[in-house]
């Protein structure tokens, strides 16, 4: 290319095939996009990090009716409330021996919400700590629960105490578990973050954190909002498209197999054929779902803000359609409680899979390297022109 | 010595601590015994029943027991720190139970487990000792006279390849895989959520168990444990440098401490004949030559060192980088239009 005969040929060349090139390159590039779903392009997903392979452990989670009262608690007193029950999930979660601390915050929203105050709102986020009997509390991993208005997410804050009060009687905690309440969907979990962290990137005005458990090694958010589940989903996309670890992902997958879950992604179900068409417009709608999700910014479950200070989380949605067989809330009890198992194993930050990824689905998924070069060509035409 | 660290290797001290027990059953005491553990899984944070190892799953069997005493424990266990315990270069200030204390007339039993590979074995996530740093050690050892005889026995990946350079004399091996395959681990316990031990290790130690300090029960069964239909992998064993025959050594030389005790029936009288003490002087005699080390051992019949046969490979990255380069200059200079003149 230094030799001006040959640059001259070159530009040449590129100048009389302009159009053709830009069109070819264009079609190459959607055409690879779009064969991403096929099932060789998109290997299956595997466990990367050692720690959390290798067995699995028996879980023996049995508060699944405890679950159930809790929640039908948590409903009355809500109702009552007429917001969050704070004094009530206080005086709960110290009940089960947890460190309880409470969080208020307030934000003045840029635009005027018609559904409360005019420009400000006011919440409160209650968080208990389960300290680790024998390790020093330098890793935490958290379960955060809306607390959202109406019915909605009752059951996940029954789940949520009764797993406390399992884990509670377990001695085999290496890291500390902080179960989380946050009011106002996104507005209290933002809160509850930067306060955790000590940052102002949104101005939110709070009290600040009292108690702290150290750094969060991983979390998972559970929404549920009815007594028995059909399916399990899970979702990925957090804010500005950032995506958690796959390994997160991986293991919710290999929980789902072992308890025999019916788990879905992007509210899809996994199809069990893979090579027929209808299989590949199922898992090219999936991941074109993903791709939309991530174009748009915005997260979609509460994990999503945690991803910003690395912290690999995903958001769990028990779903509960007019299906068969159910589920009910000890299998889903097990499931929770083996994930936070396996993620108790781990001994550094989730680093060893992907960090940017595509998902055709739940056992399939397509990495940076094979989806880049398809962004590449439609770049390309631009460079050419 | 169990070289790995991190709670998922949990099976590998309870290989190591399998090993101590039974040797301690068989005679050996603490005192005799350097136990080197790089992690602590007893009281590990994640360990559902704490102060217990267990090697059996369902708990059966748990080898901590209460009487361990752990010599070399956590970031201890470097290469360094154990090659200075075997060949005895150790910093004067060392307590001794640290200490390697042997002299010509020991039987040294090594046992060593942890991740490995073709070569090497690989100590605490960090560094690694080779099979030639391992041999030269050996040497070291018999030339300071710290042994009579070593048992050395390997449970890795690939553990074959650590007694592939041994030269020194009276040493026999074992391993648990040969070059080119894994040691496998054997079953997971359920409750606690981890492998309990690695497979060859689990059926050397099934096999100990039998043996109580009386047993005359000789290497070459202890070359029979574990045949692949178990293991999976294929045990090996390395025998052309001992002195003695497999069978006429019994297994308690090397894992337990027997004294044997003959009774006698007849009465022995001291003799006494010499009024006077005559000593017997030996006369002058000429002086010999001293004899050289390299003399007093038939090194030349004991080492039978082939050359490996070396597979040709393809030529690597930086080669063909490295042709690629010349031949790109080459045509840079000459032009492309002589191209066609070559083709």
């Amino acid at each position: 290319l230094s030799d001006p005969q040959c640059r001259r040929a070159l530009s040449r060349l590129v100048l009389r095939l302009n159009t053709p090139l830009c069109a070819l390159s264009y079609v190459v590039g959607l055409g690879w996009f779009l064969a991403l779903a096929f099932p060789p392009l998109a290997p299956r997903t595997y466990m990367s990090e050692n720690a959390m392979g290798s067995t699995m452990v028996e879980e023996q989670f049995l508060f699944g009716e405890r679950a159930l009262s809790y929640a039908r608690e948590f409903a009355g007193h809500k109702k009552k409330a007429g917001g969050m029950p704070v004094a009530w999930l206080e005086k709960t979660m110290w009940k089960l021996g947890l460190e309880v601390h409470r969080q208020p915050f307030a934000r003045t929203l840029p635009f005027p919400d018609e559904a409360r105050e005019r420009y400000m709102v006011k919440g409160t986020n209650v968080y208990g700590i389960l300290r680790a009997p024998r390790a020093a509390s330098t890793e935490a991993l958290v379960l955060s629960v809306p607390c959202s208005e109406g019915h909605h997410n009752n059951q996940a804050v029954g789940l949520m105490l009764a797993l406390a009060s399992y884990f509670r009687g377990q001695i085999y905690w290496a890291k500390d578990i902080i179960f989380l309440v946050t009011e106002h969907d996104l507005l209290g979990t933002e809160a509850w973050l930067e306060a955790y962290h000590d940052v102002n990137v949104t101005e939110v005005r709070s009290s600040g954190t009292l108690g702290r458990a150290g750094a969060i090694q991983a979390a998972v958010s559970l929404e549920l909002s009815s007594d028995v589940v059909t399916s399990f989903d899970v979702a990925v996309e957090g804010l500005n498209g950032q995506l958690p670890n796959l390994d997160l992902l991986n293991l919710f997958h290999a929980f789902c197999q072992k308890n025999g879950l019916l788990c879905t992604i992007q509210g899809k179900l996994q199809r069990s054929d893979w090579d027929s068409l209808p299989a590949y417009a199922h898992s090219l709608q999936t991941l074109l779902l993903m791709v939309l999700a991530q174009g748009s910014g915005h997260p979609r479950g509460h994990h999503g803000l945690f991803l910003r200070y690395r912290i690999e989380a995903v958001t769990l949605r028990g779903i509960n359609s007019f299906r068969q067989y159910k589920y009910d809330m000890t299998t889903v009890g097990k499931t929770l409680e083996g994930m936070f198992r396996k993620l108790n194993n781990l001994l550094e930050r989730l680093h060893q899979s992907y960090f940017f990824y595509l998902l055709p689905s739940l056992s399939r998924f397509v990495s940076i390297g094979l989806y880049m070069p398809a962004f590449g060509f439609l770049i390309l035409v631009l460079v050419l022109k | 010595v169990c070289t790995s660290r991190f709670w998922f290797n949990y099976r590998h001290v309870a290989n190591t601590l399998s090993v101590y027990r039974s040797v301690k059953r068989l005679g050996i005491p603490d005192s005799h015994i350097v136990l080197m553990l790089a992690d602590d899984m007893a009281c590990n944070p994640r360990n559902p029943k704490p102060a217990t190892v267990f090697s059996h799953k369902n708990m059966e069997l748990n080898v901590y027991g209460d009487d361990v005493e752990v010599d070399y424990r956590s970031y201890e266990v470097t290469v360094e720190n154990f090659l200075r315990v075997l060949t005895g270069r150790i910093p004067p200030s060392t307590p001794r139970s640290k200490r390697l204390l042997s002299d010509d007339r020991s039987n040294i039993l090594i046992y060593m487990t942890g991740h490995g590979g073709n070569g090497f074995l690989k100590f605490q996530d960090s560094e690694e000792i080779t099979n030639v740093e391992l041999a030269d050690a050996f040497e070291q050892m018999w030339q300071k006279r710290r042994y009579n005889e070593l048992l050395f026995i390997i449970d890795t990946c690939q553990g074959a390849s650590m007694y592939e350079r041994f030269y020194s004399p009276n040493i026999m091996a074992l391993a648990s895989s040969q070059v080119g395959e894994d040691s496998l681990s054997h079953q997971p316990d359920l409750g606690i959520g981890v492998h309990l031990m690695d497979r060859y290790t689990f059926y050397v130690l099934e096999f100990l168990e039998e043996i109580h300090p009386a047993s005359q029960t000789n290497m070459n069964d202890l070359f029979q444990v574990c045949p692949k239909s178990l293991c999976v992998s294929t045990p090996g064993h390395r025998t052309d440098l001992f002195q003695r025959d497999p069978q006429n050594v019994l297994i308690t030389d090397f894992f337990g401490s027997v004294r044997k005790v003959e009774i006698t029936t007849e009465t022995i009288s001291l003799d006494s004949d010499s009024a006077g003490f005559e000593s017997k002087f030996p006369k002058d005699e000429l002086a010999i030559e001293p004899l050289r080390y390299a003399e007093q051992l038939p090194v030349a019949q004991i080492i039978h060192q082939k050359p490996k046969q070396k597979d040709w490979h393809p030529p690597g990255g930086f080669i063909l980088g490295l042709w690629a380069l010349i031949i790109m200059v080459f045509f840079k200079t000459y032009g492309i239009k002589h191209m066609k003149h070559i083709f």
